[in-house]
């Protein structure tokens, strides 16, 4: 449906996005999820025709549009700030689009009619913007654009300037508008929560480089690069070197001293660096008198508790391996606990197939600065 | 109630209110002046010294031929320069705020240059031009040097009202398929027209009531100010007040009516 191929941008001397290989489906709500500055709005405004990529192709359709202006592609945009037309009602707002495209009257008005049904905004046809609140100004935008009957809709961070509470409502808002009209939706955030709960599909991009496509469970749950692993979730990385490789996966000589068992998207070499990714609530907590039985199995890690802080449902516990290194764990509170207090010795252990093996060695040696920062905020 | 006030405090008040009250008579004493003595019946050729109260000058404010001559005169100078002001003035606004080109810095800078310019200076070095040039000095030269110093005008009021445009507007407008001239008409011009009629105003003032420069591209034409001056001379009939009056009438209804469509939208905006 929509193909991006090698595309690269850059302006002037500054390199917005490297290299974007995309290919987004029929129907699909995908989205581009990455840090400010990643690449993904830029990425977007070449599918919507406000930037023009340097070199490498966008398709729609299978048709090249690259250097097709935005007025002639069949796409239409919510902008982050919506971008309604001030001096125009909402009804005028919502029939731009056809008017441009000098639809007749008697076709255009009963769409728009339907449209303001589909976004439940009837009652509110003939005021201005301004006399609307932030999520049906939102709504607004939505219509505005989906009355053109695009082949695909393209959000830059349409919940960026909502509060919190309506961010939420408008997230199913989204998913269900998106499952009424049955058009694609692509949507640009920073936010991984909305990335996670609303895609069919995620692009995670850094630095003007896509780094990984696929369903959320599959970013999750096996990021291709040490910055996806990062960015989605909390992920203790633990940085190695391949020992040997097995039917049942990876054996990895962990720096911080005991040998695990991991696996990866594909076999790696004896001897290349490698991390171990541990996510947090996957890890459970055992009396340290196991913690020899579970090295063996290569299942297990020797730890202290640093620090405890109770969250409700789950604790999240800081612990240090014996080399220093910090590991964060959430663990259920209706877990058995009671040795735990900080400076307990406790081994920590996980179930066969949750250590994910990802190339290359992280900055910093165990769970995410942030985590840490968390917990230790926290008390 | 207000605290009780010091007899100190008392006589800066008083004082305060005595020297507001002697200023505001400092600024409008000249006008006052001009709109009594268009009633005036005077006696002789010289509107200047009070006789009576009479209206017959308001019966009849086109009597005084010359003075009629240079008050049209004036009036279609002040219509033609504006409206070419304004186009070139809006354009140059609304590209030097949305595109960053090559020249945008000098041509910021070019733009005050009439602004800072002592007019005695424009109005000179335009004339020894037309001179030079062998051009014959009348209509068509006022009119080009007051959309000399019109465009300037114009183009840096507009480009105030521009600043706090929304450029994505135009990028949703194409967004929804507009091509860029119906971007233009239907968005962007509809938002910033305020800003232009404001500017178109200004200069419409300015053009009307410039004396400096017009005198010395003027050639033997005789416009409104012009012919004032010249009026001092010979004779200075009351006509020339009723015409002020309704200059200066007309100024205040426009500024009033401005006002209140600015309240206006400004209620419906919140």
């Amino acid at each position: 449906m929509i193909r991006l191929e090698a595309v690269r941008k850059q302006f002037g001397g500054f390199t917005a996005v490297e290299r974007a290989d995309l290919s987004i489906r029929r129907g699909e709500f995908f989205a581009m999820l990455g840090p400010s500055g990643c690449g993904k709005t830029t990425t977007l405004k070449m599918i919507a025709g406000f930037e023009q990529p340097t070199s490498g192709r966008v398709l729609l359709e299978n048709v090249d549009v690259s250097r097709v202006p935005p007025y002639q592609r069949n796409v239409n945009t919510v902008f982050q700030q919506y971008a309604l037309f001030p001096h125009m009602t909402v009804a005028e707002n919502i029939a731009f689009g056809p008017r441009s495209k000098r639809v007749r009257r008697s076709v255009y008005l009963p769409q728009v009619r339907e449209m303001l049904e589909v976004v439940r905004l009837s009652e509110f046809a003939d005021r201005k913007p301004r006399q609307l609140s932030g999520g049906q100004q939102q709504r607004v935008a939505l219509a505005r654009a989906l009355v053109n009957f695009p082949s695909a809709l393209l959000l830059d961070e349409p919940l960026a300037a909502l509060d919190l509470k309506l961010r939420e409502a408008m997230q199913f808002e989204l998913k269900r508008i998106q499952r009424e009209v049955g058009i694609t939706f692509v949507f640009v955030t920073h936010d991984q929560g909305e990335a996670l709960t609303m895609s069919d599909r995620i692009a995670v991009m850094s630095q003007g480089v896509v780094e990984q496509v696929g369903t959320p469970e599959e970013i999750y749950n096996e990021p291709a690069s040490l910055f996806v692993a990062g960015f989605i979730g909390s992920a203790n990385l633990l940085p190695g070197r391949i020992a040997e490789n097995s039917s049942e996966g990876s054996i990895v000589d962990l720096l911080a001293g005991p040998r695990v068992l991991a696996h990866g998207p594909e076999q790696m070499l004896v001897g290349s660096q490698v991390s171990v990714m541990l996510r947090p609530e996957r890890l459970s907590l055992l009396p340290a008198a196991e913690a020899h039985q579970l090295q063996i199995s290569g299942r297990g890690l020797e730890g202290t508790v640093r620090e405890l802080v109770f969250q409700g449902a789950s604790a999240r516990i800081l612990l240090q391996l014996p080399d220093g290194t910090r590991v964060v764990t959430n663990v259920a509170t209706d877990a058995d606990l009671p040795f735990l207090r900080p400076g307990d010795s406790v081994a920590m252990t996980w179930k066969p197939g949750a250590a994910y093996l990802i190339s290359g060695w992280p900055e910093h040696a165990g769970a995410n600065t942030t985590d840490v920062d968390s917990v230790e905020a926290a008390l | 109630m207000s605290a009780p006030i010091s007899k100190r405090g008392r006589i800066a008040r008083w004082a305060l209110n005595l020297f507001a009250a002697a200023v505001l008579l400092y600024l409008f004493t000249p006008i006052i002046w001009i709109v009594a003595f268009s009633f005036n019946e005077p006696a002789g050729r010289f509107n200047i010294a009070w006789q009576r109260f009479t209206l017959d000058n308001w019966r009849d404010p086109f009597s005084n031929q010359g003075l009629t001559e240079a008050f049209v005169q004036s009036l279609r100078i002040a219509v033609l320069s504006t409206s070419v002001a304004t186009v070139l003035g809006s354009m140059i606004a609304i590209a030097l705020s949305r595109y960053s080109f090559k020249g945008s810095g000098p041509l910021n800078f070019l733009l005050v240059l009439p602004i800072t310019t002592p007019e005695i200076v424009l109005g000179s070095s335009l004339a020894a031009m037309f001179l030079d040039w062998d051009i014959n000095r009348g209509f068509a030269t006022v009119l080009i040097a007051h959309i000399m110093f019109q465009v300037s005008f114009v183009a840096l009021t507009v480009r105030a009202r521009v600043r706090g445009f929304d450029w994505t507007l135009e990028h949703a407008a194409q967004d929804l398929g507009a091509k860029p001239l119906r971007t233009f008409w239907k968005v962007t011009f509809p938002l910033i027209l305020p800003g232009i009629l404001a500017a178109a105003l200004l200069s419409f003032a300015l053009s009307i009531d410039d004396f400096i420069i017009t005198l010395f591209n003027a050639g033997s034409l005789s416009t409104f100010p012009i012919y004032i001056d010249g009026s001092f001379k010979v004779r200075f009939p009351p006509q020339i007040n009723v015409l002020a009056t309704t200059i200066l009438l007309a100024s205040v209804i426009v500024m009033v009516v401005g006002l209140l469509w600015g309240q206006r939208s400004r209620r419906q905006q919140s």
